[in-house]
């Protein structure tokens, strides 16, 4: 047997001009920001300050910036599926169908794996915490270990540009087709061996956070004291609790068929394919809502501080989370009515279906009515949270539509179908996590973004969506089915092209983006935010400095009801004491920084190669390299660092003396008003 | 006997719940669950695990269900009751729950400080889990041996994977076990190896249940019905 398994120099597709631009761009980038780094010297910096970091805020930020690296990735497949479309009419376009399948494979895992969630677990990483008012999560260093077995998913399905090829099969590798006699190249094992790795970082992160929720939070802190997007986050975490060892077992047992002959899913000797429809369902009707639950989450922070007003309905937001969460258990099978599981089954699954829809509807309810009243301000977060109300509500009609079996069996794998769930996928999560973007860059970097390059991406982005998947609906209606490489239907043609115009409208958006950051970090000395409280916030994450100090709080703040530091500027506003009595600062007690996440994802990284190209020996030494890591990690004496009690009131004195000047204007303000 | 306030005060102990608390100084002290700031480490270590057991069983939830929708798709092979031998799983189930029983006691010797007697159990634990991994080891080869192996039907493939995710478990449990013995033995009673020693207890004594369910499931009403 060859040594290096199945890999030889065929794997290197030098044939194909289109794939050999995609493999080289991936090496040029990694190449040159490795030697970038290693020129300007910034290696030591980034190992102590983040490869090694096990701070909830780092890691977050990490996560965000994996996911607007991947978008970039995904986005880039999304134009060459748009352009491949526009001028494949009675023609066979620029890309070949086994070239064609890869993308949009690519880009549905990309996008939902390694952008939306990495971009919704980062943004938890980040604000969870702070806004429980405590240092750090549950667990800090298998957080490191989380992150860094989701870069090593995104780094294998990007490998698979350079060496192999990716999955032909879709997002979700349905066999019969996935199985090793139709798709007998690496392309499924790639897939299925980064989702199986990126899977268990985002089982940790999810027992995590169930944890770090339901046990630690600041003194005072009840359920019903939670901050919306706690809320969300635990929804969702639970959510990843239940689903993803079902992802995991799930695949696992596709690989097995495709490595050991196992017969699970072969529709021979006794497989059946439809268990597998079935069991990946189980976990992916849960992930669509692990991904939109945070997003509400985010929606309701922003929008109740954009409209000055308390969340409407509080305990009716949290009981609708709570029966989204149980409710999305109960929907798989509206994914395949086709599977003809006969009417009563259909009948059941369609019902609930369209149930689930309202506990959404008593959402956007309760945020429209704290809009109410209050006095809105436009910034860029809130348009984003607009935007995604007037879309998502369309979104979700769709939806209620193709829950209807009989509509079903005529929209069902129509681009009515991708429509609605890119309406949901990119107004709903994708919208909420560039409102959290913009709402909290500032409490990360201690400046806030430019507004006006903030609030044309917004337009560009929802004109963008409107006029690509627009069409989408109506390319269904006229019974466009997805995932065509070419066509012959003339009425499709012009809709096509104005899809193809839709994503160079949401390119722009993305430029725009790009230029808002740069443009705002060369200026960021006129736009620091001194204060930590650029919005005037009403969670805890506002009352600390921007960026918040490495222990988050200098003393855990009493929590005394459910918008706590709009309760602690109120008071001290109303008082005119400006200024609480100092508290007795005391050391703090921090976890130290850990290598064995990124250790750890190294040898992920050798093992995942290694069994997609069959090299067993390398398997053998990656897992013998993993085990070693969490022995040498277990072995450590010293786990925790002590920040000396004069360093804690150092960095809060300055904190305060900041805020208090804000209060004060604050309360000028408030007396001019009253007068 | 002290007075109710003072039961109270931080660093003490009123559920008795054998550990004391580590958020010393401007912490209110314990529970989490409700309001008085976050729980002490030994809540949120245990709490943690419990959770990763509760997807571990979700895991296995999922190869149940499938081993019970192609448990008849035998492919014209042979299917339960020709296959399983009783006497065999009876004393892999005995071997298992004797092995917990003993990681029982290595508990009480953690808990009385004894190094000696929890050395001593904890390798009898791990020898009974070895006896345990053999018996299966055999029964998997024998049952490749009579061309029963995976590959052969869909049943099949599901038994192996179900029965053999489990044997998995086992043996990454004993590399814990061995793990942890070392551990014991040269870092003392410390309080994260406690911990530690917590979360392997936990997950021995899941893969007792586990195993109750696969011997009930699978062996048990494999070879009762027809």
């Amino acid at each position: 047997m060859h040594i290096l398994g199945k890999l030889t120099w065929d794997a290197v597709p030098f044939d194909q001009p289109v794939a050999m631009v995609g493999a080289a761009v991936v090496i040029i980038v990694v190449v040159g920001v490795a030697a970038l780094v290693l020129a300007k010297g910034y290696l030591p910096y980034l190992w102590r300050e983040w490869i090694t970091s096990v701070d909830h805020k780092r890691i977050g930020i990490m996560y965000c910036i994996l996911a607007l690296l991947m978008l970039a990735r995904a986005f880039i497949d999304a134009l060459m599926m748009r352009a491949q479309q526009a001028v494949a009419f009675h023609a066979p376009g620029y890309l070949p169908p086994e070239h064609f399948d890869q993308i949009f494979s690519a880009h549905g895992t990309l996008m939902i794996f390694f952008v939306a969630m990495p971009f919704v677990i980062g943004l938890m990483n980040f604000a969870v915490p702070l806004q429980l008012g405590v240092r750090d999560v549950a667990f800090p260093t298998l957080n490191s270990v989380s992150f860094w077995l989701t870069a090593t998913g995104a780094l294998l399905v990007n490998l698979s540009l350079v060496a192999g090829e990716f999955s032909r099969t879709g997002w979700l590798p349905y066999p019969p087709l996935s199985e090793l006699a139709y798709s007998p190249d690496v392309g499924v094992d790639y897939y299925c061996w980064a989702i199986e790795i990126s899977g268990i970082g985002t089982l940790i992160t999810g027992i995590n956070f169930v944890t770090t929720i339901l046990k630690t939070r600041a003194p005072g802190m009840h359920y019903t004291r939670m901050p919306m997007f706690c809320w969300t986050s635990l929804a969702s975490c639970l959510l990843i609790v239940a689903a993803f060892p079902i992802l995991t077992a799930t695949l696992a047992m596709l690989l097995l068929d495709r490595y050991a002959g196992f017969h699970f899913f072969t529709d021979t000797a006794g497989g059946n394919s439809m268990l597998f429809m079935n069991l990946i369902w189980a976990w992916g009707h849960l992930e669509v809502y692990i991904l939109i639950l945070p997003a509400f989450g985010v929606y309701s922070e922003v929008v109740s501080t954009f409209a000055a007003k308390p969340l409407f309905g509080y305990r009716s937001m949290v009981i609708a989370t709570m029966a989204i969460c149980l409710i999305s258990f109960m929907v798989w099978l509206h994914h395949f009515f086709t599977m003809g599981a006969g009417g009563d089954v259909n009948a059941a699954f369609g019902i609930a279906s369209m149930i689930i829809a309202i506990p959404t509807g008593v959402k956007i309810f309760n945020w429209m009515f704290t809009m109410y009243g209050g006095r809105v301000r436009f910034t860029s977060a809130m348009l984003w949270a607009i935007g995604f109300m007037v879309s998502f509500v369309i979104g979700g009609l769709t939806g209620v539509m193709l829950a209807m079996p009989t509509a079903d069996f005529e929209l069902h794998n129509s681009l009515f179908l991708v429509a609605h769930f890119h309406n949901v996928i990119i107004t709903g999560v994708i919208f909420g996590v560039f409102a959290g973007y913009s709402y909290w860059f500032p409490k990360a970097f201690g400046f806030v973004l430019d507004e006006t390059l903030g609030k044309w991406a917004f337009w560009l982005w929802f004109i963008g969506f409107w006029v690509a998947w627009g069409p989408g609906y109506a390319l269904g209606l006229e019974g466009m089915t997805r995932r065509l490489q070419r066509y012959d239907v003339a009425e499709w043609r012009p809709l096509l092209l104005l899809a193809a115009v839709g994503v160079l409208i949401m390119l722009a958006g993305i430029l725009v983006q790009l230029l808002q950051l740069a443009v705002s970090i060369r200026t960021r000395a006129q736009r620091r935010d001194l204060t930590g409280d650029p919005w005037n916030g009403r969670n805890l994450e506002w009352a600390v400095a921007s960026p918040p100090p490495h222990f988050n709080f200098a003393v855990l703040p009493q929590v005394n009801n459910q918008e706590p530091y709009w309760d602690m500027k109120q008071r001290a506003i109303d008082s005119g004491h400006l200024q609480t009595p100092e508290p007795h600062y005391e050391p703090i007690v921090m976890p130290r920084n850990s290598a064995t996440g990124f250790v750890c994802a190294v040898f992920a990284t050798v093992t995942g190669f290694a069994l997609i190209w069959h090299i067993w020996w390398l398997v053998l030494l990656g897992l013998a390299g993993a085990y070693a890591t969490f022995v040498v990690f277990a072995w450590r004496d010293v786990q925790e660092h002590i920040i000396p009690a004069d360093e804690v009131a150092r960095l809060d004195r300055a904190n305060r003396a900041a805020r208090s000047q804000a209060l004060s204007r604050m309360r000028a303000d408030e007396l001019v008003v009253h007068e | 006997m002290s007075s109710p306030s003072s039961a109270l005060r931080a660093g003490s102990d009123p559920y008795h719940l054998g550990h004391h608390n580590e958020w010393i100084g401007t912490e209110p002290e314990y529970t989490g669950a409700r309001s008085g700031g976050p729980a002490p480490k030994r809540i949120v270590v245990g709490y943690g695990f419990w959770i990763f057991i509760l997807s571990d069983v979700i895991m296995f939830s999922v190869l149940f269900a499938s081993y019970a929708v192609l448990a008849g798709n035998r492919a014209g092979g042979l299917g339960p009751r020709d296959l399983f031998d009783l006497r065999d799983t009876a004393a892999e189930t005995a071997l298992l729950l004797l092995s917990s029983f003993m990681c029982g006691m290595a508990s009480l010797a953690v808990a009385w400080r004894n190094q000696l007697w929890t050395q001593i159990t904890l390798f009898i634990t791990g020898l009974l889990g070895a006896g345990f991994l053999a018996l299966e080891a055999r029964e998997f080869t024998h049952l490749v041996s009579i061309g029963a192996g995976p590959t052969r039907s869909a049943f099949l493939s599901a038994f192996f994977t179900l029965v053999g995710c489990h044997g998995i478990h086992v043996t990454v449990g004993l590399l814990w076990l061995g793990t942890m013995m070392a551990q014991l033995l040269t870092k003392g009673f410390r309080e994260n190896i406690r911990h530690r020693f917590l979360c392997f207890t936990l997950f021995w004594h899941a893969l007792d249940i586990i195993w109750v369910g696969i011997f009930s499931l699978v062996y048990l009403i494999g070879t009762i019905l027809p």
